[in-house]
């Protein structure tokens, strides 16, 4: 089984401590956080693996590349400290289940684009940004054989990610494609973060959506007309995978004449949307998440937002609904891209 | 041409009578596993009176007639058993009175809740009335005929007990009304006066429901779905208990099944919550996820999986997509909701035995004073094997219903003869002496509730 490359002399060494000190859902002096990172270095357990509320965060604040998060969540299934009651993890296990018969394997010339388990949004990726790609995993009632498995990171379940991941791997592989562009990060991450963290073998590159948009946008420089909105973007955790992808979100921006709307919970202190909290046994949780999802429209409101652009389908269905009663109009940031070069938006 | 054709375009005109075996076929087909049974004509009158000269004409030749509302009850209750005339009642569809202050609205029984709906929401927004879980083609005759219960059965219980006055034609043709729309006061009240009850559920066995008072509740601005889940079936009743203890929801539904996989075997306990102000949402959710399920949430064996989406109908119907075909039909039972855990269980192992993966579902009526417990067979329709499996499940259950002490909701014809064989002598005496005092030529719906 596959192993996590996790070097414990990094955490030793490390004069930060960042990815428990920084983390927004638990209140940790450094001495404490170096104590606790180091126990669960050692094999023991810590109250971290039941304070966590799997936002990924601190992926990104490790400044090793030291895979913090994902050993937490491989301590939570070690110590049996789900952060989930158990109908919920069985439900969540048993979503990734395929249950509609095989995939069609085709193969694909030239650069996929992987929709994962999102094949009904294939109307996001139609026009002119879209129009070299490929699709891959357009079927709904296929598109589990394409499912990266991450979610169940917020399951505390690294169990299931590596006993199914290399099948998913495989089928994709099958269509003999060399480049996908991921619709989703969370894809993105599974291929590029956690698989090289766990010695999974990826043979093919994999390309972030959002570096592909702005490339495909400088192509089609000429017929973009800037926008000229305010707009927030709701970072999703998987986005903590691929920091040196993040800063896409700006340079398109600029690119189709958008300003950024200036907000507390931007950047590396984005705020989780909230979905995995909702139903976590820890006391409150429910609260907390009403709590968290609050502040971050506040934010967006106060910061003056007039759209709020998601890349994660998740998060637009945790948030869409709420940040749209406060009149802030939800969009994926695909969607803004083809509303700047003259389409309508799906 | 026969007489009764002649005498059947006389009272509804050429466009609304027929005895043309393409439209007849669509007439002898229901939706669920039942054979094809012929009328030998259709009618669709627009007015009672029009209705009453079919009854009378119906009576006097000794003729069978079959009432049809939207035919949406997959058991075949509304096929012609012994042929004669389809009444379908659609084109009786007015909307008659809204009052708004005291919250009722009169209609014609052959509208359907998707009208009612579309225009409450039109015109009276802050009205509502309990729609059932079935396409909104359903008719409001027709769905009272069955005893049938929607959307709001946890307060107010079934749609039959919504009934504020009605209007019948009798098997003689002649119209009765009942409530207090009988003694000239308007449509406001089924109650005080001496109790009938002869029409409600009796499969249009008795008379025609041709007008229906219904009482009308509060719709409030917001309304959302929120979700439960617990993996021990044993969970359930005391979490609907639990739940129930509030008062809060609309709706409370219980559901599992094998397909999608993240049903299987888990128990999904779906909460209508609604209100009219975000502060009024948040307060239900406190009181329900917060106080009331905590227990389940720290201990770990339940938990909150979605909350605020939008309501969505029951998806008891996908799982007619579950097998090539798109068929399904349902056995439904009035059952008290301590039988969950048992109706789950011998409900899956039933489908197991017929390769059908399993669908059920149960619908809390009342403050948990009982449930609708479904089980939903997928078949389909161009594999008579699979038809014949799915047939074979539903008489297994019909039997397990009976053998759990249950009763069997809108029974096919199977089903009510296992009602009636197991009925108090008494009860079944009565019925008996009823049906042949109102309709002594036994013209209505045959074979349906027949005590022989």
């Amino acid at each position: 089984m596959y192993e996590l490359k996790f070097d414990p002399d990094l955490c030793l060494a490390c004069d930060s401590n960042a990815c428990l000190v920084k983390c927004q859902h638990m209140d940790i002096d450094q001495e404490t956080a170096r104590t606790e990172i180091l126990k669960l270095c050692d094999g023991e357990s810590s109250f971290v693996l039941q304070d966590c509320v799997t936002c990924y965060a601190c992926e990104e604040y490790c400044p090793n590349g030291n895979h913090p998060f994902y050993l937490i969540v491989q301590k939570q299934e070690e110590f049996n400290l789900l952060p989930l009651p158990d109908p919920l993890v069985k439900s969540g296990i048993q979503v990734g289940i395929p249950f509609r018969g095989e995939p069609e394997i085709q193969e694909i010339t030239g650069t996929a684009l992987n929709m994962g388990v999102f094949s009904q949004l294939a109307s996001r990726v139609e026009g002119r940004l879209f129009e070299n790609l490929t699709i891959m995993s357009g079927d709904s009632r296929k598109m589990f054989h394409y499912f990266c498995q991450l979610m169940y990171l917020h399951y505390g379940k690294t169990s299931v990610i590596n006993e199914r991941l290399d099948k998913i791997i495989q089928t994709i592989a099958a269509h003999k494609v060399k480049e996908v562009v991921h619709f989703h990060d969370e894809c993105f991450g599974t291929y590029t973060s956690y698989a090289p963290a766990f010695g999974i073998e990826v043979p093919f590159k994999s390309i972030h959506l959002f570096e592909y948009l702005y490339n495909k946008l400088l192509e089609l420089r000429d017929d973009i007309k800037p926008l000229g909105y305010k707009v927030a973007y709701q970072r999703p955790c998987s986005s903590r995978l691929s920091p040196d992808k993040h800063p896409f979100v700006a340079k398109i921006f600029d690119l189709i004449g958008v300003e950024a709307a200036d907000r507390e919970y931007v950047d590396e202190n984005a705020m989780c949307c909230g979905a995995t909290i909702l139903g976590q046994k820890k006391e409150g949780s429910r609260k907390y998440c009403a709590e968290i999802q609050k502040k971050n429209i506040d934010d967006m409101k106060k910061a003056g937002a007039q759209i709020c652009v998601f890349n994660c389908p998740a998060c637009m269905q945790t948030l869409g609904m709420p940040v749209s009663k406060q009149g802030i109009m939800p969009l994926f940031l695909s969607d803004l891209c083809r509303l700047a070069i003259g389409e309508n938006a799906a | 041409m026969s007489s009764i054709y002649q005498a059947l375009v006389k009272i509804v005109g050429a466009d609304y009578a027929s005895d043309r075996k393409e439209e007849l076929f669509t007439y002898s087909k229901d939706l669920g596993t039942s054979e094809p049974l012929w009328p030998e004509y259709v009618v669709a009158p627009k007015t009672t009176e029009e209705l009453q000269e079919i009854v009378r004409l119906a009576n006097e030749k000794k003729v069978a007639i079959v009432p049809l509302g939207g035919g949406m009850t997959l058991a075949g209750l509304a096929l012609p058993q012994q042929g004669g005339i389809t009444i379908d009642l659609k084109r009786m569809d007015r909307i008659i009175e809204v009052n708004e202050q005291s919250r009722y609205m009169v209609v014609e029984a052959g509208i359907s809740h998707g009208k009612i709906t579309s225009y409450l929401h039109k015109h009276h927004p802050n009205l509502m009335h309990s729609e059932p879980g079935a396409p909104p083609a359903a008719t409001v005759g027709g769905n009272l005929a069955i005893h049938g219960q929607g959307d709001l059965a946890h307060p107010y219980g079934f749609n039959s007990d919504m009934v504020n006055g009605l209007e019948v034609v009798l098997p003689t043709g002649e119209i009765a009304r009942f409530g207090s729309c009988a003694v000239g006061s308007g449509w406001f009240t089924m109650h005080p006066l001496p109790d009938i009850g002869l029409f409600l559920g009796w499969n249009g066995t008795t008379g025609i429901i041709t007008k229906v008072s219904m009482k009308l509740y509060p719709n409030k601005k917001i309304r959302e779905n929120n979700l439960f889940v617990v993996e021990k079936e044993e969970f359930v009743p005391d979490v609907l208990f639990e739940i129930s203890h509030l008062g809060m929801a609309e709706d409370l539904i219980a559901t599992s099944s094998e397909i999608p996989p993240m049903m299987n075997r888990l128990h999904y306990v779906s909460i209508m919550i609604s209100g009219d102000s975000e502060e009024e949402m948040e307060f239900k959710r406190h009181l329900t996820f917060d106080v009331q399920l905590s227990k389940y949430i720290r201990s770990g064996v339940g938990g909150i999986a979605s909350v605020s989406q939008e309501r969505s109908r029951p998806q008891v119907s996908k799982s007619s997509d579950w097998k090539k075909g798109g068929g399904f039909e349902y056995v439904g039972a009035i059952v008290p909701v301590t039988s969950y855990p048992e109706c789950y269980r011998r409900g899956a192992e039933i489908s197991g035995r017929h390769d059908i993966p399993y669908t059920v579902l149960g619908r809390v009526i009342g403050s948990c004073h009982s449930m609708m417990f479904s089980w939903s067979y997928a078949f389909n329709r161009a594999d008579d094997l699979t038809v014949k499996h799915a047939r074979d499940a539903l008489h297994e259950t019909d039997e397990l219903v009976m053998e759990i002490n249950g009763t069997i909701w809108k029974p096919a014809i199977f089903g009510q003869k296992l009602m009636m064989d197991r009925m108090d002598p008494g009860a079944l005496r009565l019925m008996k002496e009823v049906k042949k005092l109102l309709d002594p030529n036994g013209i209505m719906n045959p074979g349906n509730w027949e005590v022989i």
